[in-house]
């Protein structure tokens, strides 16, 4: 196929469920390529001899490479090709912003749309899991070296597959009784069945990675103690997991979450199938979701599909600003979700046992950028008004959780808690210790956070070598 | 590990269980606690670390049947083992000789303040101990308080055993007599907390209370716990579970507590039925 010609089919959509079927479960809402719909967007690929979207890529995936296996229609050689670099592409195909990395550097995004890779990703790496070939690559021999892995989330997950890779025996600590981090605790099922998650840690394992849940280090074990059993490296992905609130009058009334709450209950704790399963969360009738990032989407999503009728997004700036990815937002709105932009809650009011019943808002103006170089909202005075609702989310962010830090000396962390860590390595001011993800850079994303890790790999493996 | 080792009514709803978990029995303190799960459909609850025993590498716990997940605890026996459990959790006691120290436990709270009460005797502290229950036959831990104290009084709400009435009367009395009382730990049911603190406030001794709201991860992640602690939110899990009892917004407290009132009591029904056939 010439140039030309390949301009001429358009990016390929992913079908999706119905907004007005979905919002009443939690399955899955993007439905994934056919293989149909797979080799005609992979056809778009202009297999550029320097191709940008790799430099766009946080774990380097040999984009261009794994989209040639699927023209030939060898899936599975696609799906070892992009595991090569990435352990997690089942989960990467679904939750990456590919808007902002390997597709905004796609040459044919410049004229027209950029090849939909992400969801290239994901239909490699689905065609791979049900066809239940999913092999283990040649390990090299065992170098001896142990290395400490804290926290089964993205980091801690991509980190022990590229250094069991490497033949050093790891070890992952993990606080909550499942593996997964924020893909089992935060991310809803409707965006990443937690099946996936299941089956991308068990690949893990399966290559010799082992797993002890229920070990919160700094708590059931300190960092010292695991240098004194004789591991010698030692790599933290913890995560930035304390909610952060807002502190106005009302917050703590019941039927009001933190996102984190609000989810892990949902999600890791499987409350939207109570009683069945034993723990239970509030289903508001009329509720707002304070924040306008992918945890706010997410959590606005999981009420709806709760039985809510009135799902509010308080926003405090505009949909121009909103962190969340526009996919989100898009599905957000599809659903039904309502949007109250230049909008934030300044009290609670509560009903006579305690509850929610009332949250006075203000409206907001857009004034001069600040710090983070949007628009600082400024309040509007005498605008407030009350919105009924039953149930209020805060997902405006979240914050270091000091557990860690504050158990082990030598370890620095920055004004606001986080690890200090070269961005390059990953090495802390603690001999024999790295860090990644958000503990270091604050909360982002799941591949940024799996981008860290890969560097802390690399320089962990030659430490140990070196030693 | 987390089997079940050793298991015992203490009354007719509480029970206590010796619980194999060696990592957590060589490390805990008192006050601290852990989370565990029956199941893995189950909920994860925060229940107090009673003892520990080093050299069989276990842990005791004390619990009420309270709602479902304790009530498939008592189910299991000596020999299963508990699906999941996460600790030691939460800080410490602050334990130092303080004086002369009064514990006081009501019900199952007994079993929380029992650790702190043995911990303050071995840090020299002179302790005298209160512990009440609505009925003789429900009051638990007699004589293992009455060994971890230097002196030890009994209350009963019905009179059939000891001081008829209330814990906070038998302190109120204890202060009234003239006790120069150093430091007070009061835990149990929220009223009873909250009236001790009553008590100790106009006479300025600190009061030491353990909380227990709701929790999902215990860890600080999810704020679940949250409590007002002198007009400031605090974690319960790592913040507390202690705190100055006369600081503390107990009516809030008490709100929290009741938020799932109508899901657990459906919870357990349907365990009841599913117990029943």
């Amino acid at each position: 196929m010439d140039e030309k010609k390949k301009e001429k089919v358009p990016r390929q959509k992913m079908p999706e469920q119905e907004p007005q079927m979905r919002a009443k479960n939690f399955d899955e809402v993007p439905l994934g390529y056919t293989e149909e719909l797979a080799l005609l967007e992979a056809g778009r690929c202009l297999h550029c001899k320097k191709p940008f979207c790799v430099d766009g890529c946080p774990v380097d995936i040999d984009i261009p490479g794994f989209i040639k296996h699927i023209l030939e229609k060898d899936y599975i050689a696609a799906a070892r090709k992009i595991k090569e670099t990435n352990s997690l592409p089942a989960v990467c195909g679904r939750v990456c912003p590919q808007e902002e990395q390997c597709e905004i550097k796609c040459v044919l995004g410049k004229k027209g749309e950029p090849v939909a890779i992400g969801r290239l990703e994901r239909f490699v790496a689905d065609y791979e899991r049900t066809a239940g070939i999913v092999a283990i690559p040649d390990l090299p021999k065992p170098t001896g070296k142990k290395v400490a892995v804290v926290g089964a989330g993205p980091a801690g997950l991509t980190i022990a597959g590229d250094l069991v890779r490497r033949g050093h025996d790891v070890t992952i600590f993990e606080g909550l009784h499942k593996s997964g981090g924020v893909l089992i605790y935060g991310i809803p099922e409707f965006r990443l069945p937690k099946g996936i998650v299941d089956a991308e840690v068990e690949y893990l394992i399966r290559m010799g990675v082992r797993i002890e849940t229920n070990m919160i280090i700094g708590r059931s074990k300190t960092i010292d103690e695991l240098f004194a059993e004789g591991y010698h490296a030692i790599f933290l992905g913890v995560g930035a997991g304390a909610p952060v609130f807002m502190n106005i009058p009302g917050e703590n009334l019941s039927g009001i979450y933190s996102a984190n709450e609000y989810l892990t209950r949902s999600n890791l704790m499987k409350a939207y199938l109570f009683p069945e399963f034993d723990t239970p969360v509030a289903r508001g009738r009329n509720v707002a979701v304070i924040g306008g990032g992918n945890v706010a989407m997410d959590s606005a999503r999981t009420a709806l599909r709760m039985g809510a009728e009135n799902v509010y997004i308080v926003y405090r700036r505009t949909e121009v600003e909103m962190p969340a990815r526009i996919e989100e937002v898009h599905h957000a709105k599809e659903e039904g979700i309502q949007f109250k932009l230049l909008t934030a809650p300044v009290e609670y009011i509560g009903d006579d046992n305690g509850w929610v019943k009332g949250m006075k808002c203000i409206q907001m103006e857009l004034g001069e950028p600040d710090d983070s170089g949007r628009r600082r909202p400024v309040p509007i005075k005498g605008s407030e008004y009350l919105i009924d609702i039953d149930m209020a989310v805060v997902a405006i962010g979240t914050m270091a959780n000091p557990i860690v830090p504050a158990t082990t000396p030598g370890l620095t962390t920055n004004r606001w808690g986080y690890i200090v860590a070269d961005e390059e390595t990953g090495k802390t001011s603690r001999e024999g210790v790295w860090a990644g993800g958000d503990i270091v850079t604050g909360s982002a994303t799941v591949i940024l956070a799996m981008g860290a890790a890969k560097k802390s790999a690399r320089s962990i493996h030659e430490y140990l070598m070196s030693k | 590990m987390n089997e079940i080792l050793d298991k015992s009514y203490l009354s007719e709803q509480v029970i206590s269980m010796v619980v194999s978990a060696p990592e957590i029995a060589a490390r805990r303190k008192a006050g601290q606690f852990i989370v565990l799960m029956t199941a893995e459909n189950g909920e994860r609850i925060p229940l107090t670390i009673a003892d520990e025993n080093k050299e069989r590498g276990a842990i005791t716990i004390i619990f009420q049947i309270v709602g479902k997940t304790t009530a498939c605890l008592a189910g299991m026996n000596v020999g299963e083992r508990i699906y999941s459990i996460l600790g030691p959790l939460g800080s410490p006691t602050e334990i130092e000789n303080f004086g002369l120290t009064v514990c006081v436990g009501g019900g199952v709270g007994i079993g929380v303040v029992y650790p702190i009460a043995k911990a303050l005797k071995e840090a020299g502290n002179r302790v005298i101990s209160i512990i009440g229950a609505r009925s003789k036959n429900i009051l638990i831990l007699e004589e293992e308080m009455r060994e971890a104290s230097d002196e030890l009084l009994v209350a009963t709400d019905d009179g059939s055993y000891g001081f008829h009435g209330f814990v906070s009367e038998v302190l109120q009395k204890l202060i009234d007599s003239g006790t120069r009382i150093d430091r007070v730990f009061a835990v149990g049911p929220v009223p009873m907390m909250r009236v001790i603190c009553d008590v100790t406030r106009p006479h300025k001794i600190k009061t030491i209370v353990s909380l227990n709201p709701i929790m999902v991860d215990a860890t600080g992640m999810c704020g679940a716990c949250r409590v007002a602690v002198g007009g400031k939110t605090k974690f319960a899990c790592v913040d507390g579970p202690e705190f100055d009892g006369h600081e503390v917004d107990f009516r809030l407290l008490a709100t929290r507590l009741r938020m799932y009132e109508a899901e657990e009591k459906k919870a357990m029904e349907a365990h009841r039925c599913h117990c029943h056939g």
